[in-house]
């Protein structure tokens, strides 16, 4: 199923300087009922975002106006815990096109690169960097060049390159998704399923 | 020859390789529970694709489901429809559906052990992360997301790069009342949730050639809470006789071949890790975690670290500590606790219930304890009425609940209430994850067991 091309994303950014977020945090797993992927957003960091009697909890960065963006920026080790995908759809569904991180959970990142959302790996010193400017100046925006692999802090002279595979890579800029690719050598598929021993 | 064992079993079951991109591996055992596969079930439907390999997928109904009267309609709408979707999606696809009510039903990390569908050399995934639990068998097994559960149902294969390779080598003797539980909170507390990120993990040694299967699954289970893809283990005699007679494992001629096939299943001697780690298995004591990720434990006696040098920041570690009211420094031993679940893909098992039993045997559950003790699946509830498990334990005050992911995950009603402290022999402890507010406190069954008949939490030795 194709999902929006991603090329060029330009935007101010959402700080959550915050190390281990785990997916039960992006989303709880009471939200996880439902049969269709619609409106996850409303419940993305929900325990964080909202208290027990649904009043918006103030000091949570999606709570103030002043930080706004299609970019999430989190701590390290983001996504851990559950294989949730739940997490990357609320992720998405909010707004968001991209996280970046000093480091990612493995089914997260795999997840997010499946449905669209661009998992931006860099370093410790970059992601210091930009919680640094995003404080200072909340209207600091990032532009990230998936082309390119680069991410760049706008107004500033820092950049950095980042890593993602040619064939992800691809399929990002291109809108396409694996089952594409998968249904396309569906005969090799069958005649391995043939030669398996279970 | 230096392969590893999950060079062999990926290797063989690489389709198509891709330059500087992903492998196509093809799996041979899917398995599918409610809450991750709608979606992929309607991606087939837009697709106007059918299941290419109903025969190879799995279906069982556990995280939504009530542990008490089953016999009865769910009473959550949400809940009732997912399981109704899982019903139906297997219906129309042709997949085997052990649904709520089903004999064999129950967690599906426990049923597919029980029944064979899990066999070493297999390559196994499901929509969860902890089917990491079934390399206990010399599977390559982990879990995938929502759109990998479509990619599976649509041609039976993933595409994903293949994972590095760590060996975690632990030889000794676990002392009395250190349980596979203890192994695997030891390893996560000294890796962190994220030290094994990017690695597939073969655990080797002594301790855990020693251990049950029961006991592997355990560790295998939790390979998922170091970040690690999946984990496992050379199968040896205990796994074939663990498997041998199953529904589904092989019979007659075909075991005899699968067995031959079986027994190359290990690490070559010169095998080649990315990392090797060596942990000495006499050290390793009763377990507890007091924070809000798995790589927060201590040995029970021992006081909760300052937050200075930890890892996550002191940030992180303060916040973390703060949500569970605890403080640097404190002694863990003592402190009182509210609730004991004894269940889960983790520690769900008839030897967690053995144990469990053990301990409580002959002494009365503390009567400011609430405790939920949840079979793993309809097989473990039979083993525990058989075994005479129940009587002993209802004799102690406790009650035995009906098959279920029950507490672990609270998208069931058995949740624990904001600002209560849950002993769980599960897998998780992060802020919520048992229920809006609650606070976990992962341990082995028999740090649970000391609990529940104590109040508090109590070092299980003491009762030896």
């Amino acid at each position: 199923m194709a999902y929006d091309k991603f090329k060029i994303l330009e935007s101010t950014a959402v700080p959550l300087p915050i190390e281990n977020i785990d997916t039960d945090q992006i989303i709880p797993a009471r939200f996880l009922k439902a049969t269709e992927r619609i409106g996850f957003g409303d419940n993305l960091f929900r325990d964080w975002r909202y208290s027990s009697h649904n009043i918006p909890k103030k000091d949570f960065v999606l709570n103030n106006s002043t930080f706004k963006g299609k970019i999430l920026v989190g701590g390290k080790n983001f996504g851990s815990g559950s294989s949730r995908e739940h997490a990357a759809w609320a992720i998405y569904d909010y707004g968001f096109r991209c996280v970046v991180s000093s480091f990612f959970a493995d089914i997260f990142r795999n997840n997010c690169l499946n449905i669209g959302v661009l998992p931006v790996q860099v370093s410790t010193e970059f992601l210091e960097k930009i919680f640094n400017n995003i404080y200072e100046n909340p209207k600091t925006k990032l532009n990230i060049d998936l082309n390119q692999q680069i991410i760049r802090i706008l107004g500033t002279d820092s950049s950095e390159s980042f890593e993602i595979n040619e064939y992800k890579k691809g399929n990002m800029l291109n809108g396409y998704d694996d089952i594409d690719y998968l249904m396309n050598i569906k005969d090799s598929i069958e005649k391995f399923a043939k030669k398996t021993p279970l | 020859m230096n392969q590893t064992l999950f060079d062999k079993v990926w290797d063989s079951h690489v389709v198509h390789k891709i330059n500087n991109g992903p492998d196509v591996l093809f799996i041979d055992r899917h398995m599918v529970h409610e809450v991750t596969s709608p979606v992929a079930f309607l991606g087939l439907k837009k697709r106007n694709i059918n299941v290419l390999f109903p025969e190879k997928t799995f279906a069982t109904a556990d995280h939504n489901t009530p542990t008490k009267n089953q016999h009865l309609p769910v009473k959550d709408p949400l809940s009732a429809k997912q399981l109704k979707a899982l019903e139906e999606n297997s219906k129309i696809h042709g997949i085997s559906f052990w649904g709520l009510g089903h004999e064999k039903n129950g967690i599906v990390h426990v049923v597919g052990p029980e029944y064979g569908i899990t066999l070493p050399g297999a390559t196994i995934v499901c929509g969860d992360s902890h089917t990491s639990t079934h390399g206990a068998f010399g599977a390559i097994a982990f879990g995938i997301g929502t759109s990998e559960v479509e990619m599976v149902l649509s041609t039976q294969c993933i595409m994903q790069p293949k994972a590095k390779k760590m060996r975690i080598t632990i030889n000794g003797k676990l002392s009395k009342g250190v349980t596979p539980k203890d192994v695997a909170l030891f390893i996560i507390s000294k890796l962190t949730t994220s030290g094994a990120t990017g690695y597939f993990v073969e655990y080797a040694g002594n301790v855990f050639e020693e251990m049950s299967m029961e006991g592997r699954m355990t560790v295998c289970n939790l390979s998922i809470e170091m970040g690690a893809r999946g984990g496992m283990i050379a199968p040896d005699h205990k796994t074939f006789e663990y498997i041998k007679n199953k529904e589904f494992s092989p019979k007659g001629k075909d075991w005899i071949k699968a067995m031959n096939y079986w027994s190359t299943l290990k690490s070559d001697k010169d095998a080649l890790f990315d990392k090797e780690l060596l942990f000495d298995g006499d050290k390793i004591q009763p377990m507890i975690t007091y924070g809000t990720n798995p790589g927060m434990g201590i040995s029970i006696s021992n006081g909760i670290p300052n937050a200075e040098n930890q890892e996550g920041g002191i940030k992180t570690f303060r916040k973390s500590l703060q949500y569970m009211n605890y403080n640097e420094g404190e002694s863990m031993l003592g402190k009182k606790i509210d609730f004991v679940f004894l269940g889960s893909c983790t520690n769900g098992r008839i030897e967690d219930f053995r144990a469990f039993t053990e301990l409580v045997k002959g002494k009365k559950k503390a009567p400011n304890v609430t405790a939920w003790l949840v079979p793993g699946s309809h097989k473990v509830e039979q083993a525990i009425k058989s075994e005479g498990l129940l009587t002993i334990l209802e004799d102690a005050g406790f009650e035995l609940r009906e098959p279920g992911c029950s507490a672990c995950l609270a998208m069931n009603d058995d949740k624990i209430p904001a600002g209560k402290y849950a002993v769980s022999t599960s897998n998780r402890n992060f802020e919520g994850r048992q229920g809006p507010g609650s606070r976990t406190l992962l341990a082995s069954p028999l740090v649970a067991a000391a609990a529940a008949i104590t109040g508090t939490i109590t070092d299980p030795r003491t009762f030896y």
